[in-house]
């Protein structure tokens, strides 16, 4: 990963050289810009609900970015999440990126590391994609959908269904992973824009372990499918 | 060097609404500063009366550009300003006199000042990087040039964004003889956005997020009442299209009310410009577009405006309700309110996010009613270069205009262009394509193939053709006419009757007349495709006769006439009547949902110079490949716009050119150099740009 990272810094700062270059007659044109966002940083309303995380930032051009995203779950300390991509993005079609770099999942233990091939972009229908497929160590692969759609209510009062679904080759027993679909995930999030960029929201945020997966969760006494009240915050800068 | 009025500082304590009449021009100094001088009467509006621009007047003048706080909103914002002043002094010049201008840059970047619209040596223009090398830091540039023209025109810097925050002014250069333009009193009107936002971060945000300052969307709410209106199916079909295209129909402006604030002449409308007319008097108003990105759509309820010029130049005076002024187009208007009264001059940003406004008075103790705001436009399938509604064909595409008694019509593949048309019968055609420009009295036409270009045609009766292709040219009378295969060039004809053409015997050059437009073929280059095109137009009608989204129907709905292209004709004849030797095709492209613009698809930074050969009379023909309105301006040389009367073409420095349409003008190379030719929207501009040499 650390080389990965260097690699994107390299290539991020020989076209900012190229770039400095063309700063005449105007402004200039494609400027090395940043992102960072927190999609979603929000509570359950039980006491026991966890607190969840996701967080992505860019830095780079209209064509070519790096691009992190970030996305946690803590509980407690027995039971978190952490995962994090480093990503070279690169846009190939007007509404599509492909991306690909490093994942490492850091919790839970152990550790896994992933090579990730993905496709972001905007589909027709205003559907926002994030697909991407993983190669694992061991040569485990992964299949990740997210689907997402904003629903104007008001020009600041906004609906946002999202549904997400993992997928893996075979299983992984040491995470309680079975082979196939692994879980899926949806929400609804009402948010209100105080401005663009800075909107607290109110949802419902509902998962559901699926086929081996669902199976070695009961064996282990655990539930297979949660549900839960959430509010939270998105903003970006 | 004349200064005719005291400090900014010192207007605000008077009245100094209206200043620049003729005759005062005439007196001088001390009957200005007398007037400006006259108590205010501390009436309601006291506290609210805007202040009037800045003349500075003579043939050597001394500007700096710095930094100064200025409170448009409420929150102090830094703007960069010229001599202090917010917009920069007016400028008035004479032509056949030399100016100069010593320029004093103040400011911690470059800058630079760019005379726009002005014929001058290409090391005078201002362009950093073409024209010179740019005012750095703490120096002076001396700018010196024959004035060689008259009218309105503006200047700006062309560093950075320096636009946005205020380094511009106007120009009023009197002409040499006497001025064509009957007037007893004129009013500089200079429109702008301002907002508290850098304009960095304006650019940044849009490259985030190209939404980011619409808050017009389609919501919910409009489907609800669209599929309570128009039930379901319809519903879903009217939006099938922007959905799958992924683009709005709402998306008219970039930036929009959301961040900016409007000004005329520097003023906020919580605070309107004050301009006074004596009753009886014919007023000359002299609108400058000089906004970042605001388009503006300009009337005086309860006035006729009779347009006098353009872009500095002289027309033939065409009497209109309401017209649009694209950034950096100027607009001349002769105004005579016949009472004493106080109108309002309401100029509303073209997505109707906002407005700003002045009171044209007779008397500073009547304030104008500030009128509402129309409608927001909505984008329809048209200004996506395709128009597939409201006719049964298979492939067509029709203008938006007025279109009558077309009756009994049979097409499988059509496109009109945007014009009247009436009186067209029993037409049966499977391939059809029409220009822009009037038809009447077709009748029981049957064609195949069939390509019309852009030029009258009248009387044409009971034709058979099965593959057709006229050039753009008035034609008239042609009757019985039996083609096989028949292209018709550019020119004139008159009374066709009784041909028989079996073979493709008369194909003639297929470059328009010159006055005329074009009717090439549109031709997507490879360059189009990729990650920085999100459309083109499959067929781009003519921008000419159209007065653009959101006002169509204004003619229909409030008996407004509304002004377009096609009525601009050139007061004196055409200055070099030459045909024009050759086409070029440049595609205006875009991503809107990346924010990244660029010509034929290559932005400024990869592409290469066009090249002009000196002296060469060449036609240039705008494809608008996005759904938004481009005011594109070349620098050095005149844009004679087409408009259908080869004898008056008008002259132009910026061509609005509307979303998903097509318009020609011919340039005569005449100035050697290089020069710029850009987008005028500021945010635009960086990527929609081409370097033009002429050689």
């Amino acid at each position: 990963m650390k080389n990965f990272n260097s690699l994107g810094f390299t290539l991020v700062m020989a076209t900012a050289s190229v770039m400095s270059s063309l700063s005449y007659a105007g402004a200039e044109d494609d400027p090395l810009l940043s992102y960072v966002a927190i999609d979603q940083l929000e509570k359950g309303l039980e006491s026991d609900d966890p607190i969840s995380f996701s967080f992505q930032a860019w830095v780079g051009y209209d064509m070519d970015k790096i691009w992190l995203k970030t996305s946690s779950e803590y509980q407690n300390s027995d039971d978190q999440g952490l995962e994090v991509q480093a990503l070279y993005s690169h846009a190939v079609a007007p509404y599509w990126d492909m991306q690909m770099g490093v994942r490492r999942d850091i919790k839970p233990s152990p550790s896994r590391d992933w090579l990730v091939l993905g496709f972001q972009g905007l589909a027709p229908y205003f559907f926002d994609i994030d697909g991407a497929f993983f190669v694992g160590e061991k040569g485990q692969t992964s299949i990740r959908l997210s689907i997402e759609q904003e629903w104007l209510i008001t020009q600041k009062l906004i609906l946002t269904p999202e549904f997400e679904m993992n997928a893996y080759g075979k299983s992984d027993d040491e995470l309680s992973m079975g082979a196939g679909l692994t879980d899926i995930n949806a929400g609804l999030r009402l948010k209100y824009e105080i401005t663009r960029k800075f909107a607290p929201y109110i949802g419902i945020d509902w998962s559901k372990k699926l086929g081996a997966t669902a199976d070695l969760a009961r064996d282990n006494g655990d539930s297979i499918s949660n549900s839960q009240f959430v509010i939270g915050v998105t903003a970006w800068f | 060097m004349t200064v005719f009025k005291p400090s900014h500082e010192e207007q605000n304590k008077s009245s100094s609404g209206t200043v620049l009449s003729r005759r005062q021009f005439v007196f001088g100094a001390s009957a200005m500063l007398a007037l400006t001088t006259i108590p205010f009467s501390k009436n309601a509006l006291a506290s609210a009366i805007g202040q009037s621009l800045t003349q500075l007047s003579g043939k050597v003048f001394d500007l700096s550009i710095d930094y100064k706080t200025v409170n448009f909103t409420g929150t102090p914002a830094r703007a960069t300003v010229i001599n202090q002043l917010f917009p920069g002094p007016l400028l008035r010049w004479k032509e056949g006199e030399t100016v100069t201008l010593r320029v004093k840059n103040n400011l911690d970047h470059d800058s630079s000042l760019h005379w726009h619209g002005m014929i001058l040596p290409t090391e005078m223009d201002g362009v950093p990087g073409l024209s010179f090398a740019g005012i750095k830091p703490g120096e002076t540039f001396e700018y010196k040039f024959p004035v060689k023209q008259s009218g309105t025109y503006w200047y700006h810097s062309h560093s950075g964004f320096q636009e946005q925050t205020g380094v511009y002014g106007a120009i009023v250069i009197d002409p040499k003889e006497a001025d064509p333009v009957v007037f007893d009193r004129e009013h500089v009107i200079m429109l702008s956005d301002w907002s508290d936002e850098a304009p960095e971060t304006i650019y940044a945000n849009l490259k985030k997020q190209s939404d980011y300052y619409n808050y017009s969307e389609r919501t919910m709410s409009d489907l609800f009442s669209d599929i309570k209106k128009q039930g379901l199916v319809n519903t879903w079909r009217a939006r099938s299209m922007w959905n799958q295209e992924r683009m709005s129909d709402r998306d008219i402006s970039d930036v929009t009310g959301a961040t900016y604030t409007y000004l005329m002449n520097g003023n906020p409308p919580a605070q309107p410009w004050q301009a006074l007319f004596k009753q009886g008097e014919k007023v000359r108003l002299r609108f400058i577009n000089s906004s970042a990105m605001t388009i503006f759509d300009v009337r005086i309820p309860g006035l006729k405006m009779t347009v006098v010029a353009s872009d500095g130049q002289n027309v033939q005076p065409v009497t209109i309700d309401e017209f649009r002024i694209g950034v950096a187009e100027t607009y001349d208007v002769i105004v005579e309110p016949k009472m004493e009264d106080a109108y309002c001059i309401f100029v509303q940003s073209i997505d109707r996010s906002g407005y700003t406004v002045g009171n044209f008075t007779s008397d500073e103790m009547f304030t104008a009613k500030i009128p509402d705001m129309d409608p927001m436009p909505i984008l329809g399938h048209g200004d996506m270069g395709m128009n597939m509604e409201g006719m049964d064909h298979s492939k067509m595409a029709m203008g938006s205009d007025s279109m009558s008694g077309m009756e009994g019509m049979d097409h499988s593949k059509m496109a009109m262009g945007s014009d009247s048309m009436s009186g067209m019968e029993g037409m049966d055609h499977s391939k059809m394509a029409m220009g822009s420009d009037s038809m009447s009295g077709m009748e029981g036409m049957d064609h195949s193939k069939m390509a019309m270009g852009s030029g009258s045609m009248a009387g044409m009766e009971g034709m058979d053709h099965s593959k057709m292709a006229m050039g753009s040219g008035s034609m008239a009378g042609m009757e019985g006419m039996d083609h096989s295969k028949m292209a018709m060039g550019s020119g004139s004809m008159t009374g066709m009757e009784g041909m028989d053409l079996s073979q493709p015997s008369m194909v003639m050059p297929t470059l328009g007349l010159a006055g005329y437009g074009s009717d090439n073929e549109i031709k997507h280059l490879d360059s189009e495709n990729g990650p920085q095109v999100d459309m083109q137009s499959g067929m781009p009608q003519s921008g000419l006769n159209d007065p653009g989204i959101g006002l169509r129907d204004h003619q229909a709905n409030y008996n407004r006439k509304v002004l377009t292209y096609a009525d601009l004709k050139g007061l004196h004849p055409t200055h070099d009547k030459r045909q024009p030797t050759r086409e070029i095709q440049l595609h205006l492209t875009g991503n809107m949902n990346r924010y990244m613009w660029s010509i034929n698809g290559i932005n400024f930074a990869d592409s290469a110079p066009l090249e002009l050969a000196y002296n060469e009379r060449v036609r240039i023909t705008l494809v608008n490949d996005t759904m938004m309105i481009h005011p594109m301006h070349l620098h050095g040389v005149w844009s004679e716009l087409e408009t259908g009367d080869p004898d008056y073409i008008p002259r132009k420095h910026t061509v609005m050119v509307q979303p998903g349409s097509k318009i020609s003008y011919l340039v005569t190379a005449d100035a050697l150099g290089q020069w710029a030719y850009h987008c005028h929207l500021l945010y635009h501009m960086p990527g929609m740009f081409r370097k033009v040499v002429i050689k």
